[in-house]
């Protein structure tokens, strides 16, 4: 759907993207994620042509992005305003016909979504009688209203109230199923677990981490397990080189640990030297988390860097 | 429709359809008209009082020349002025006390009242007593014919301006007057709307600035769409607002004349100036002739294109110095070298009247910024057809050149927060492709 190419920008002073490539796969939501200042609103922007590069390349569905490429673009910037003394429906399709739609396509698909959000009663108020809740939802209409192929948010759920992150978390969800691609920066890793296909991390203007979530998550297994066993009534220990108990902890009748077994041991082979001592309880893996690998990475990038 | 006509579109409907517009658009044209008849009805007001002046002339020679005006009526009385002090007469509003011979004694005239005396009683008073003396003293040297040969000496003379025109003709010169208050009255219309509707482009920035709606925006339309529109739509705006202004007025006035009020004031101005006219008749026709005589059509055409012009060329600089701030408190500090500018056309334009065709009108209404405001003041005096086609090319060439440069500046500043930038930065931002 989107092919980012070797994106170099450069703001007086300071580099925001450096080399910058990414491929986002159409039909799925792909999670751009950087600590702030990392340069992706700069990316963003790019591939909403609000900016152009110095150098690189955004192609947009097979071709090189053009100027009427924005109609199919739905964009949610991170920081959200309306013009506040307008009246919210007039606003509303006012934005609309900005991006493409005639004025009674406009209407339909607005009061179709205006009714989906219960904001059907709110057409003829002014912006400012609104919630903050209800402005959210209100511009988050307005980005999808003229069906994009390609829709952005940029931190959609910062301001949101749990509620209406969680409508918002289902309509991103729908709007994939209905074959849209979406992309979102965020920092929130759980989001990004519940709702990533694909994720690119970007640290210090480069893409340090890509691939899909499932990919990059099996890249940071670290043989590690989360084992609870019942309380032996002596020290526990790790026997061998097959593997080491890097956590205990005693819980009343059962100790929790995490234990770390010989990347050539196969799990079969870990539990039953396991229960061949212990009477086991429970047993996973530990999969690190994305927000783990988010701080991890950038922690370990941000070092090089500096060097 | 376009993108561009869109976003005319709103800015015109959304200002046009605000209650400060719609009340400030009603409300200007009573304050015109009232402009017009409070005045009159004031004068009208002030006559219906008759006050009384007694005149206590101890020589018997001044008491019977003072004339009764609307307002004056004098009072030769006998006495002396403790017996009336002592009286406190409330019916008399002041005692003229002559005590001597003026021509000998020119200290021997007193006005005493226990009010406030307007300075027009003492200037007829004053006038009066004068002239009684100057007759008096002329009298004294017994010149024969003396009546006669005063009034031959003192008859006024007035020059006649003839101005020669480029093919040979002439004509006669316009009326200084006449065509000054027209001067004064367009360019002060001009410098007004663009002040006023300058500031709210700029403003109209800023809100979409700190709004933040401006990301949304940019990522549908071109910044420069966005400027223009926003720039043509407040336009708009204040065209419609002046052309109402103008026709309420005139349909004010001319529904006043219907009116019983309007009607009776309307008479009172009539009487008033038919007094003046009979005084000055052929002055005033030669006015109302040169009025007529003045290039009206020309004068219309220009005044257009400078409001229009003046303003594209203002406004385009208001709109890159909104998007160049994140905060209004900055704007002071940004707008004062514009407004500066300004304020010296509107001098330029008000001192220009004096000598229409000499260097500072000449120099400030060619060069654009100043142009708009001293052009119109030069234009009813005369302007030789080069001059003007310098200033309107000119004029169109800063306004393509302002809105080329505001753009750069806008399309960079209105994506930048922060603190607010160097005069040295935005330069740079210019440069940018």
């Amino acid at each position: 759907m989107l092919e980012v190419k070797n994106i170099i920008k450069q703001y007086s002073g300071h580099l925001a993207l450096d080399g910058v490539s990414l491929q986002v796969p159409k039909g799925q939501i792909f999670g751009l994620l950087g600590p702030n200042g990392a340069g992706k609103t700069t990316l963003i922007r790019i591939i909403n042509r609000i900016t152009a590069p110095d150098s690189g390349e955004v192609y947009f569905d097979g071709h090189l992005s053009q100027p009427d490429d924005v109609f199919r673009i739905g964009y949610l910037p991170e920081e959200r305003g309306l013009y506040k003394k307008m009246k919210v429906g007039e606003q509303a399709l006012y934005l609309a016909q900005l991006k493409g739609l005639s004025a009674r396509e406009a209407r339909i698909n607005l009061e179709e979504w205006f009714n989906r959000f219960d904001l059907m009663s709110w057409w003829n108020r002014r912006v400012e009688e609104l919630s903050k809740g209800m402005q959210q939802k209100v511009q988050f209409i307005t980005t999808v209203v003229h069906h994009p192929d390609l829709l952005i948010f940029d931190e959609p759920f910062s301001g949101f109230d749990p509620v209406n992150a969680e409508l918002l978390k289902q309509e991103i969800q729908a709007l994939k199923e209905q074959g849209h691609t979406v992309i979102f920066s965020t920092h929130n890793m759980a989001s990004v677990e519940e709702l990533c296909d694909h994720i690119a991390l970007i640290n210090h203007a480069q893409v340090v981490l890509s691939g899909s979530v499932h990919e990059i998550r099996e890249q940071f297994r670290r043989n590690r397990y989360r084992v609870v066993i019942q309380d032996p009534g002596s020290a526990v220990h790790a026997e061998d080189d097959a593997y080491t108990i890097e956590k205990q902890m005693r819980d009343d009748r059962y100790i929790r640990m995490l234990v770390r077994k010989n990347p050539e041991l196969r799990n079969s082979e870990l539990l039953t030297l396991l229960s061949a001592r212990y009477e086991i309880i429970s047993f996973e893996e530990a999969v690190p988390s994305m927000n783990e690998i988010f701080i991890q990475t950038v922690s370990s990038t941000g070092k090089s860097i500096e060097k | 429709m376009s993108k561009i006509g869109l976003i005319i579109k709103r800015e015109y409907k959304f200002r046009i359809c605000r209650k400060s517009f719609i009340l400030l658009t009603l409300l200007m044209p009573f304050l015109f008209a009232a402009l017009v008849f409070v005045p009159m009805w004031l004068a009208s007001l002030g006559e219906d009082e008759n006050q009384t002046i007694a005149v206590i002339d101890d020589t018997g020679r001044y008491a019977s020349l003072f004339e009764n005006t609307e307002t004056y009526t004098f009072l030769p009385v006998e006495g002396s002025m403790a017996m009336y002090r002592e009286r406190n007469d409330r019916e008399i509003f002041a005692f003229l006390h002559i005590a001597d011979d003026l021509a000998k004694n020119s200290g021997a005239a007193v006005l005493y009242s226990s009010r406030q005396v307007p300075r027009t009683l003492v200037n007829i008073i004053d006038q009066t007593l004068t002239d009684a003396v100057r007759e008096e003293r002329l009298q004294a040297f017994e010149v024969p014919h003396i009546d006669q040969v005063i009034r031959v000496v003192n008859s006024e003379f007035h020059v006649r301006t003839v101005k020669w025109g480029d093919e040979g003709e002439t004509q006669e010169s316009r009326s200084f007057e006449v065509a000054a208050v027209l001067g004064m009255l367009t360019t002060l219309l001009i410098y007004t709307f663009i002040t006023l509707y300058g500031s709210m482009v700029m403003q109209g920035v800023m809100e979409e600035k700190t709004n933040r709606i401006i990301e949304v925006m940019v990522s549908s339309v071109k910044p420069f769409e966005l400027m223009m529109g926003k720039i043509v739509g407040i336009g708009l705006v204040g065209l419609t607002q002046v052309c109402l202004w103008g026709i309420l007025t005139f349909v004010l006035l001319w529904a006043a004349q219907f009116l019983g009020g309007g009607a009776e004031l309307l008479a009172e101005a009539e009487r008033l100036s038919a007094n003046s006219a009979a005084l000055a008749e052929p002055e005033i026709i030669a006015g109302i002739e040169q009025l007529l005589a003045l290039p009206w059509a020309k004068i219309m055409v220009c005044f257009l294109f400078y409001f229009v012009g003046g303003y594209l060329l203002y406004a385009a600089l208001f709109a890159a110095i909104g998007s160049a701030l994140s905060h209004p408190e900055d704007s002071q500090q940004f707008m004062t070298p514009v407004l500066v500018l300004m304020i010296f056309s509107l001098y330029a334009g008000i001192y220009g009247v004096e000598n229409p065709d000499g260097p500072l009108a000449f120099w400030a209404s060619l060069i654009p910024f100043s142009s708009p405001m001293v052009m119109m003041m030069r234009l009813s005096f005369d302007v030789p057809f080069w001059q003007l086609l310098v200033s309107w090319v000119l004029l169109i060439l800063s306004i393509v050149l302002a809105v080329w440069f505001s753009a750069k500046i806008y399309r960079v500043g209105i994506l930048m927060y922060g603190k607010k930038p160097t005069l040295r930065e935005i330069w740079r931002w210019t440069k940018k492709t």
